[in-house]
């Protein structure tokens, strides 16, 4: 139990900021009120030392916990900018105009936004905490939960409220279909824990020591492992599980757009990651040298299939739209698509000095970091101007339309949005490009060819509609019955453009730093590989403490790394 | 030599297109003019510190370390080949911006300082020695030319340069997955002891040019079409050229001319350095594929350039005719064919660049490009049509301009490159090539289209009676829309038309001075790739390729044998 605080402190720290917030929220002044985003902030910064020196965590991929918490903080950093004045701001402008009118509590909801915000980003470091199914359940909800509300509480339109409500219940279907697979997974293996230790086996050792005994992995756990994927699938907003995500991103304001395509998406992919490691990507490997394996064949066609798709449906439909939100929301479905082809590629073998290249994880872990901090970018641009709509309202913008002309009208933000937009796109020699090559040399790495070759003609098909996103701004002329849009009076949003465009940049020149983060949290080490393929005769009883098992699995690991090069050449 | 030179020359555009973005855009021009004749004058000292006869082929060599957790390195260095085009980008740069100033009236800034930029990154692929500082050049100049084409182009332009961007950028992508195939098998795929760096994740083209050669044909052979399916997009090869008469046609003059001289050219300059090198052995099977494909090109788009009534168009097309025999002299991969074909690259940006601003100026007086609505320009315009002629005359391969020598040599490098070997063994002395005397047979009736193509052309424009576009007259006097060029070229634009002149000129007469420089770094080359395609088809009896990769032992013995 100690041991397990010792690794949650972030969440600690920022769900003592949330009671915090919530308090603070519910104060009767407004100028108490206002001090819920610094508070927010402040909560946020201080988590992100206790990450930086998270210990290391539990299971195969200890690295990664720290990683993924650090990063939930720096990206939280800059949604939060980004999500200034979100709420309330209508009511307090009015409040600042008309003299008379007194402070009405109940009018108010700044409190209840910014704790649900801490809330989720919370649901999302506990997702990288987790080691118990349970556990990994309530993580993943409290990841989404406050984001249902947020959702309907950004604006006050009647769009929000029907956003939130689609999203509500698809996010429900969602969670029941994991919810049933990890009731399966638990019914094949009779155990909630993902990675045992000390004797003590969890669902990665059962199904290991299935395997080793030659039935082969428990088709009800195996059953249990795909709904689970599929329904987390909802969270990253991949195939098949992905229709709610334009309608919800146009309806919520922008800020919060960008806040549903990084944090869910991130504890998604965690989460992804954490399951398809229970078996890992040594399946059927060749028992001396550990090399060849693999996902276990239906799990890998299933990912497959499901990259695929993703990446496809995503690029094309974004294709045919006209809201640069609804295009962005569609392209953020192929970016999911992009991430599970690292998750396909899996650790690789590390045989060479620059296991990044061949480690799919850490290539989806640095593409993460990447997404996370190019999103704000493209979404703060559109959070950062306000046009009048038909009605004649003044509300942030929405469409390719209301950008042309930008890099004259607005020079900061339409370079913003042309920066971040080629950052999406993967054109060198932007952080998306370095971001998508790790991917491909891992890919490639793990024998995924033709996967490659589909990833790679999807970012030629995104070229077709991020063009026209950043051809709007940088090229094209405002026709006269277009207004020119006007910047909301909320500077930080800019400057979280501007910080993201910059980071776009400057990552792509001093990124080492970040990539080498990202390898050491992508370290994957397996469980004896010798319980997968059956070949150690005497393959321990799952009672005996063997040191390869869970935490103590760094020797197997390391069985690859000791195959010399000359291994992939034929014997001759 | 060092590596300064060559860095700087990248660096002092960069530097220029800033200054122009910063400073009023009334000096914008002169300040564009400063920044390109600098990056030539910069390049000269290059060209007198190389050492053309050295055996060391690769010089200047110099790297930073970028993101070495991705193994990247900026790393630069210049053969013979390279610096030639380097030498050719950085003398159209000053031509093309000077002939802009007329042409270029409204958002000079913008202009200006993505030509520099384009500038910057052109010459950066051709000294890139990282494979990834190669592929970040070559993706990067699609954005400049974008913005060039699709803001200064004419009516059509939106169109053109998307589909410009689309077809480079797809093929591209799908190039990248080969290379990154070759960088994992000299990764993973060799042994350490094989070739020196190999089993390290380097993306040092040195390294990977001579570990490439050891993966087995079948590999070859996807790693080839990886890599056409980026380059031959980009040269273009038939049938993959439907962007180029678009783009050419809409693009303004100066980025005709930087596309034609230049762009394409980074298409056979990857195919000369990556796809010849990285895949020798399947590049010799398929050759007749691909030579077949290049024919088709030389002569079908001879025919289509036959009967355009767009002058632009006619030499756009011209130009895939043109690249056509580029392609064949490549995959001839014997030192004849590679010396020809790097030659053509030359030349053709010399005499089609001149050609493109030929058409610019006439142009900007008539604003239109129609066959049907000028001729007989040579009454009105001497000075004009002479160099048209002139040009012309050039670029179908008169004996004395600089174009024939290259098609000669293409064509003789591609009747050389024969099937003899396939009956047991290679003669001594002879080479791999899978070309033959029936495809350059065919190839060389391409010339004779090209004469009659752009006779056609130069006679229906500059001779007969004299046609002006009707309104033309009303046009001149009507002060809000008169251009201030006289009705002959002004001085300016004879300044541009001249350097390129006298160097085709110099090239046709007196060659060899060009083709000894090359000698050393084509000859290595051609030895490379015939020594790569040696052992796979050594190895397998068979002339068909299939899976089974060079046996360890026989690669030692290679070894040894060195």
């Amino acid at each position: 139990m100690i041991d397990k605080i010792a690794l949650i402190w972030p969440e600690i720290i920022l769900f003592a900021t949330t009671c915090v917030v919530m308090v603070i929220g519910l104060s009767p002044s407004a100028g108490v009120r206002r001090q819920t985003a610094l508070a927010t902030g402040i909560g946020l910064v201080v988590a992100l030392g206790f990450a930086a020196f998270s210990p290391m965590g539990e299971g195969a991929m200890p690295g990664m916990m720290g990683y993924i918490k650090a990063l939930i903080c720096v990206v939280g950093l800059m949604l939060l900018m980004l999500a200034s004045g979100t709420v309330d701001r209508g009511y307090e402008a009015s409040l600042a105009s008309g003299k008379g009118h007194r402070f009405d509590p109940l009018r108010s909801s700044r409190g209840e936004f910014y704790a649900f915000f801490l809330f989720s980003l919370t649901g999302a470091m506990l997702c990288a905490s987790a080691n118990d199914l349970i556990w990994l359940f309530l993580a993943l909800e409290l990841t989404s939960l406050p984001t249902y509300v947020m959702v309907t509480m950004s604006t006050r339109g009647t769009r929000s409220q029907e956003a939130g409500v689609k999203y509500f219940f698809l996010g429900a279907l969602g969670a029941a279909i994991f919810l049933y697979g990890f009731a399966l997974l638990y019914g094949g293996t009779g155990s909630t824990v993902l990675f045992g230790s000390d004797g003590a086996p969890g669902i990665a050792e059962i199904l290991g020591a299935q395997v080793a005994s030659g039935a082969g992995i428990n088709p009800i756990a195996m059953t249990g492992l795909i709904l689970a994927i599929i329904g987390v699938a909802f969270k990253i907003a991949a195939v098949p599980m992905h229709f709610y995500t334009a309608d919800v991103y146009e309806g919520a304001a922008s800020s919060v757009s960008a806040f549903l395509a990084f944090v869910p998406k991130l504890a998604g992919i965690v989460t992804i990651i954490l399951l398809v490691s229970l078996v890992g990507w040594g399946f059927g490997a060749d028992p001396v040298t550990g090399d060849g394996g693999g996902l276990p064949p239906e799990l890998r066609t299933m990912l497959w299939v499901m990259a695929a798709l993703t990446m496809t449906v995503g690029n094309t439909l974004a294709v045919l739209q006209k809201s640069a939100k609804r295009m962005l929301a569609y392209s953020s479905i192929a970016h999911s698509g992009y991430m599970l082809v690292g998750i396909i590629a899996g650790p690789g073998g590390n045989t060479v000095e620059n296991p990044l290249v061949s480690n799919g994880l850490a290539a989806v872990l640095f593409y993460l970091a990447v997404y996370g901090v190019t999103n704000v970018g493209v979404f703060g641009v559109l959070a950062s101007l306000e046009a009048p709509g038909p009605d004649g309202q003044r509300r942030e913008i929405e469409s390719v339309d209301d950008l042309r002309g930008l890099c004259r009208s607005h020079p900061l933000l339409g370079w913003s949005m042309v920066v971040c937009g080629l950052s999406l796109l993967g054109l060198p020699p932007l952080l998306g490009f370095f971001g998508k090559l790790p991917l491909f040399t891992s890919a490639i790495s793990a024998g995924e060819i033709t996967l490659v070759v589909v990833l790679g003609l999807n970012s030629a098909i995104a070229a077709f509609y991020y063009l026209r996103l950043i051809g709007a701004p940088m090229l094209e002329e405002r026709p006269e019955w277009i207004e020119t849009p006007r910047r909301t009076p909320l500077p930080m949003r800019a400057v979280a453009t501007v910080l993201s465009a910059g980071g776009v940049v400057t990552l792509a020149v001093f990124g080492n730093q970040l990539l080498a983060a990202s390898e050491s949290a992508g370290t994957y080490q397996a469980i004896d590989r010798s319980m997968f393929t059956g070949q150690n005769a005497e393959a321990p009883a799952i009672e005996s403490p063997t040191p390869a098992i869970g935490r103590g699995g760094l020797e197997s690991g390391a069985v690859k790394g000791v195959v010399e090069p000359v291994a992939a050449m034929p014997a001759g | 030599m060092s590596w300064v030179p060559l860095i700087l020359i990248v660096l002092a555009p960069l530097f220029f297109a800033a200054v122009v973005i910063v400073r009023p855009s009334e000096h914008a021009r002169t300040i564009a003019t400063v920044g390109a004749l600098a990056q030539f004058i910069l390049t000269l000292p290059i060209l007198t510190n190389f050492k053309w006869d050295a055996g060391e082929t690769v010089q200047g060599v110099g790297s930073l370390p970028w993101l070495p957790m991705l193994g990247l390195e900026i790393s630069v260095g210049v053969d013979a080949v390279a610096l030639m085009l380097i030498a050719l980008t950085t003398l159209l740069g000053p031509i093309c911006v000077i002939a802009s100033y007329s042409a270029i009236t409204e958002k000079v800034k913008t202009y200006y300082a993505w030509l520099l930029i384009l500038q910057a990154a052109m010459v950066g692929v051709f000294m890139a020695r990282d494979l990834v500082l190669f592929y970040i050049c070559f993706e990067f100049t699609l954005i400049p030319m974008y913005v060039l084409i699709s803001v200064f182009g004419s009516t059509n332009r939106k169109a053109a340069s998307t589909r410009f961007f689309l077809y480079t950028f797809t093929g591209s992508i799908i190039a990248l997955a080969g290379l990154v195939y070759v960088v994992w098998f000299n990764a993973y795929g060799l042994a350490s002891d094989v070739v020196q760096g190999a089993g390290t994740w380097t993306f040092d083209i040195g390294v990977l040019t001579q570990s490439a050669a050891y993966m087995s044909g079948t590999e070859q052979g996807w790693v080839l079409l990886a890599l056409l399916a980026g380059f031959a997009v980009k040269v273009p090869l038939f049938p993959v050229h439907t962007w180029l008469p678009l783009a050419h046609t809409e693009a303004p003059t100066a980025g005709s001319v930087i596309l034609a001289a230049v762009l394409l050219k980074l298409g056979t300059y990857g195919i000369y350095r990556f796809a010849l090198p990285f895949a020798p052995a399947a590049v010799i099977e398929y050759a007749p594929i691909i030579a077949t494909l290049s024919v088709i090109g030389i002569v079908y788009a001879g025919l289509i350039c036959w009967v355009q009534t767009d002058i632009k168009k006619l030499v756009a097309y011209s130009s895939v005719s043109h690249l056509g025999f580029c392609v064949l002299g490549l995959v001839a991969a014997n030192a004849v064919g590679l010396s020809g074909s790097v030659l053509y690259m030359i030349n053709h940006g010399l005499s089609t660049g001149a050609l493109f601003l030929l058409i610019g100026m006439i142009y900007e007086r008539y604003h239109t490009r129609s066959l049907r609505e000028m001729g007989g320009l040579a009454k009105k315009m001497p000075v004009w049509a002479t160099f048209m002629v002139f040009f012309t005359m050039a670029s179908v391969g008169l004996p004395g301009l600089n174009g024939f020598v290259s098609e000669i040599l293409c064509l003789m490098g591609a009747f050389q490159a024969d099937s003899a070997w396939a009956a047991g063994g290679l003669a001594p002395g002879a080479t791999y090539g899978n070309v033959g005397p029936w495809i350059a047979a065919v190839a060389g009736t391409g010339m004779i289209v090209a004469a009659i193509y752009l006779l056609f052309m130069v006679g229906r424009i500059c001779f007969g009676p004299l046609i002006e576009p009707a309104g033309h007259d009303h046009h001149d006097d009507d002060d809000a829309h008169a251009s201030k060029l006289p009705t002959d070229l002004n001085g300016r634009e004879i300044g541009v038309l001249l350097p390129l002149a006298a160097l085709c000129l110099l090239f046709g007469l007196y060659p060899q001075p060009l083709l000894t420089g090359l000698e050393s770094s084509v000859n290595q080359q051609a030895a490379l790739v015939q020594a790569g395609a040696e052992r796979v088809f050594a190895a397998e009896s068979v002339l068909t390729l299939d899976d089974a990769r060079a046996p360890v032992e026989w690669v030692a013995e290679t070894e040894a044998a060195r």
